[in-house]
């Protein structure tokens, strides 16, 4: 503990020297322009990413001693991870987010998920894209309930984005979310008569699923063509991984500064299901958390000043077991771990009370046992950075606990 | 209020289905039946196709689908033999085209071993050595176009239905490491030649397959050090413990495919097991691996080896095994799968959801689950009883399922009659529509549900897809619109509309949507200035094929 409160101090010091860091974004109250209002990103790591091996509690001795061919070694080792707090690390692939949890633009919540015991991926993603875990009969998405909610007179049809080739769970129902993978080809290729034909016929003839998708998929697709997204270059020297990640966060940024209206942004990257092979500080899962990184990197550096009115926050369905399996690799677990980056953010901490890996402190005696509800996380995210007035309908039955990581 | 509103849509179903049998309005006329079974126990219609199943009787066509084999099929079947890899076994077209990769990234590795080439650029250069028909893109190639000219082309079409739902249920995902390379076998030999036979064959055959056994890690879940006698025998309990090479080499439990078996394959995620079950049927299945060529033979087959099956007592679903078993229990535990009560509804649930509605009634949905525990899982009869339930049949059911991306473009490919030459443009297609084939990452497959498949970006990109097609604009798919109805019609704009929405549709295009179509396309100039001619048809055909009702089955 003392390690601890010693190294928050230390690097609150080394935000004032400062000349080491990055550049940093311009945090502001209030939007770097009129028109841009404030924008939720969210980032769904589809199939159970490791969260003890992305952010690493090299503190304690028993995370060693569960994992002896994949644990990820201690700061200053070779390979080692890289100090957050005196207590957790980050992975030494996600080396490129580093410099945002310094100057306290990033978090980390440990410990974190959806308190259903489920193993499933299946059933963990529809709970937690849903926001009612342990509920099956739920129809929508959280996120769609949230941009719901907020009884606006005129929204945007881009208001709530999904890079993503099918809706996914998450924004599907009466939002109206769009959801598309390439932002540039988004129309109709066969001039105005073809795609007015196509408009009315869908405005007659259906109601329901279809005809309500077709409308706002034309009216989508006219604000696309006049704000014209793809113009807008990386900036600031950004330089996007390859990879889908990398290409939906570019995306966002260009819609993002393009002022379409856009709330909600989001995007899903798979390849966590590392059942074997997973590798410690190098290897599959190594790999796939330095794309992950460089991704998150990029886009924040992309967005410059306009990080300020934007947070990105990620989530997984489940954590991985706490012992390594035969195959070097970790099966299903419960307790996960979060990033928060961008404004507002109260950063450069990792929240959460830590549950600990002692034998008896595990989840059913194999996982990392969870301490904080992601609802608390969204609940906050919702109304601070959304101003969402009301989440009855958004968590139903639930009264989230606000952990106090956005200002 | 949710409970009320279930309770009227259970009285509309109710007053439906009893007026069905009474009164002439609320059936399905014989044109209707005769297009609801093309649509949904085949890939829609082809030019023609109604009325020759209403000539044939609809009865009658039924039945021949569901006997597959008695329908001859040459002309597909000798474009499919014509393709190199469809003959060839798991080890053939690891040999053939997989080695050549390996070996290249060998000489790669061997070149940039001083450091003066770059790994990367030296393997790129090696890859490019390989003769273009030996490269591994042949192998999925060729299995995504069998795929499509069957879908498309077949006669034997409820199969191809069944195939898709099938491979789908058991789905292998072919980005995974070597699966793409085992995939053809997989479709060949473990799905296509079971899917009319008895679930527990069917189930059976999955559990053995490479292809299965290596997506779901099977292939390398082995019993922890103390449960593996054999092993100890061999090479001395001290030996292993002191030799961290050989005890790495031998691995431990993965659950992965444990969980999924029971979860997607057979009971269902609410089918009443335990996390306890699924780490000891894991141990049950130890051993279920596959086979390299060091075991003789030709490698990339199924083995079960003795030496790293779990030698200790296991309880499964409160079945025990004693210590001491081999192989018969997993095969033990496969058949108390296939016949649980749970599998049987499971499977009853999704084959409705896939036949007959998105959300299908549970008084089918028990009925079809009776049939196939009376009838030992015959998958023949649980889908007869599918097809010839009042449900299947009912006007409710009528058009009320969104195709799915597959679905809607082999029929769009049917509707207008087109050749295939190179399915790679329908392969591509299939990706920007939201399905690429054999391109399921999780377990679970593709969804049957409607909304899933219809969002924005999704109908955006159907629609452009059947501009192109129409259009004759997808290079090896040749369609040619103008020829699907005589001269005399297409030399006047609103005859064309009418003539080519029967010939595409079989009749289902509403009033409103002709008109639309008429007013915005047709009849969209002063005559004079710019009068019709069949230049116009692929437009017409692009709008109609994109259609609302054309999305619908």
């Amino acid at each position: 503990m003392i390690n601890r409160r010693f190294f928050l101090k230390s690097s609150g010091l080394a935000l004032v020297g400062g000349s080491l860091l990055p550049t940093v974004f311009v945090r502001m109250a209030n939007a770097a322009t009129t028109k841009g209002g404030k924008t939720l990103v969210a980032i769904f790591q589809r199939g159970a990413v490791d969260g003890l091996n992305m952010i690493v509690p090299y503190g304690e001795q028993a995370y060693y001693a569960a994992r002896p061919t994949i644990a990820v070694p201690r700061p200053g080792a070779e390979g080692g991870a890289i100090d957050l707090d005196g207590f957790f690390g980050l992975h030494p692939s996600l080396a490129s987010l580093s410099p945002y949890f310094k100057d306290h633009s990033a978090a980390f919540v440990h410990a974190v998920g959806s308190p259903d015991s489920t193993r499933s991926h299946f059933d963990a993603q529809d709970f937690m894209e849903s926001g009612t875990p342990g509920v099956k009969s739920t129809e929508d998405g959280f996120l769609s309930r949230a941009v719901g909610a907020k009884k606006e007179a005129s929204v945007s049809p881009l208001r709530a984005v999904a890079l993503s080739p099918a809706m996914p769970r998450i924004l599907s129902g009466g939002a109206g979310a769009v959801a598309m993978t390439n932002i540039s080809q988004f129309g109709i290729r066969g001039g105005a008569n073809v795609s007015g034909g196509f408009e009315s016929m869908y405005a007659e003839a259906v109601a329901g699923t279809l005809g309500g998708t077709a409308k706002e998929s034309f009216e989508a697709a006219r604000i696309l063509k006049s704000a014209d997204p793809q113009k807008r270059q990386p900036e600031n020297g950004a330089v996007y991984p390859n990879g889908p990640l990398g290409n939906s966060l570019r995306q966002i940024a260009q819609l993002i500064k393009s002022n379409v209206g856009l709330e909600v942004a989001f995007a899903d990257v798979s390849g966590w299901d590392t059942h074997a092979g997973e590798g410690g500080a190098q290897g599959q899962l190594a790999n796939n958390l330095r794309n992950f990184s460089d991704a998150i990197a990029a886009f924040t550096r992309d967005l410059g000043s306009r990080m300020g009115d934007v947070v990105l926050v990620t989530m997984s369905e489940f954590g991985r077991t706490v012992r390594e399996n035969g195959n070097r690799g970790t099966d299903h677990g419960h307790a996960n771990v979060m990033l928060l980056l961008g404004g507002g953010v109260k950063g450069g901490k990792v929240y959460g009370k830590w549950p600990g890996l002692a034998s008896q402190k595990l989840y059913e005696n194999r996982d990392l046992a969870i301490t904080t509800d992601f609802r608390d996380i969204f609940a906050e995210l919702l109304t601070k950075q959304l101003a969402v007035p009301s989440l009855k309908t958004v968590f139903p039955g639930y009264e989230p606990k606000l952990r106090g990581v956005l200002a | 209020m949710k409970s009320a509103t279930k309770f009227l849509a259970g009285l509309i179903a109710f007053a439906c289905l009893a007026g069905a049998t009474s009164s002439d309005n609320s059936k399905l006329t014989d044109r209707q039946r005769a297009l609801h079974v093309l649509n949904r126990l085949a890939f829609g219609p082809r030019p023609g196709d109604v009325d020759a199943v209403m000539k044939d009787g609809v009865n009658a066509w039924i039945e021949r689908q569901l006997h597959p084999d008695g329908i001859a099929d040459r002309a597909v079947e000798a474009r499919i033999a014509g393709l190199p890899t469809m003959a060839m076994s798991n080890a053939q077209i690891v040999k053939t085209y997989y080695e050549p990769v390996l070996m290249a990234r060998q000489k790669a590795n061997a070149e940039a071993k001083d450091g003066d080439v770059d790994k990367k650029d030296a393997r790129r250069e090696f890859l490019r050595d390989i003769p273009f028909n030996q490269r591994p893109q042949v192998v999925m190639n060729d299995l995504l176009s069998q795929r499509i000219l069957r879908a498309a082309e077949s006669d034997r079409q409820l199969n191809e239905v069944m195939v898709d739902f099938w491979m789908n249920h058991f789905n292998v995902f072919a980005g995974k490491g070597i699966d793409r390379f085992l995939l053809t076998s997989y479709e060949r030999d473990v799905i296509r030649p079971h899917i009319w036979g008895h679930f527990e064959d069917l189930l059976l055959a999955t559990a053995k397959s490479p292809a299965m056994l290596f997506y779901l890690d099977n292939a390398r879940s082995v019993a922890a050090p103390e449960n593996r006698p054999l092993l100890a025998q061999r090479f001395g309990r001290r030996a292993m413990e002191m030799n961290p090479q050989l005890k790495n080499r031998q691995g431990g439990l993965n659950e992965n495919y444990a969980r999924e078996i029971m979860e997607l394959h057979t009971l269902g995620v609410d089918g009443g097991y335990t996390q306890k079950d699924v780490t000891e049927l894991a141990r049950v299945l130890t051993g279920w691996t596959i086979t390299t060529q060091r075991d003789g033979g030709q490698g990339a087959a199924f083995i079960f080896r003795p030496m790293l099956h779990d030698a200790g007592s296991k309880t499964v679903l409160g079945i025990r095994f004693a210590p001491g078993g081999g192989m018969e229990e997993g095969e033990r535990m496969i058949h108390v799968l296939a016949h649980h009560p749970a599998t049987a509804h499971h499977i009853a649930y999704k084959l409705c959801q896939r036949l007959v509605a998105d959300d299908p009634p549970a008084a089918l949905v028990d009925r079809v689950a009776a049939k196939f525990l009376a009838t030992d899982g015959d998958l023949r009869e649980t889908v007869r009883a599918v097809i010839r339930s009042p449900e299947f049949w009912n006007p409710k059911s009528y058009r009320v399922k969104v195709k799915s991306p597959f679905e809607y473009t082999i029929s769009a490919v049917r509707a207008v009659n087109a050749r295939i030459t190179d399915p790679a443009p329908i392969a591509r297609a299939l990706q920007q529509i939201g399905e690429p084939l054999y391109g399921a990452q999780p377990p679970t497959g593709y969804s049957d549900k409607a909304d899933v498949w219809i969002n924005t970006g999704a109908l955006m990109n159907r629609l452009n897809f059947a501009l192109a097609l129409a259009a004759n604009k997808l290079p090896g798919v040749h369609g040619d619109v103008v020829a699907l109805i005589p001269a005399e019609e297409a030399a006047d704009a609103s005859h064309s509309v009418e003539a080519l929405a029967q010939a595409l549709t079989g009749g289902s295009l509403t009033e409103e949507t002709r008109s639309t179509i008429k007013s915005r396309i047709a009849e969209r100039n002063a005559p004079a200035e710019d009068p019709w001619d069949n230049t116009q048809l692929p437009t017409v055909a692009g709008l109609i094929l994109g259609s609302p009702e054309f999305q619908r089955q």
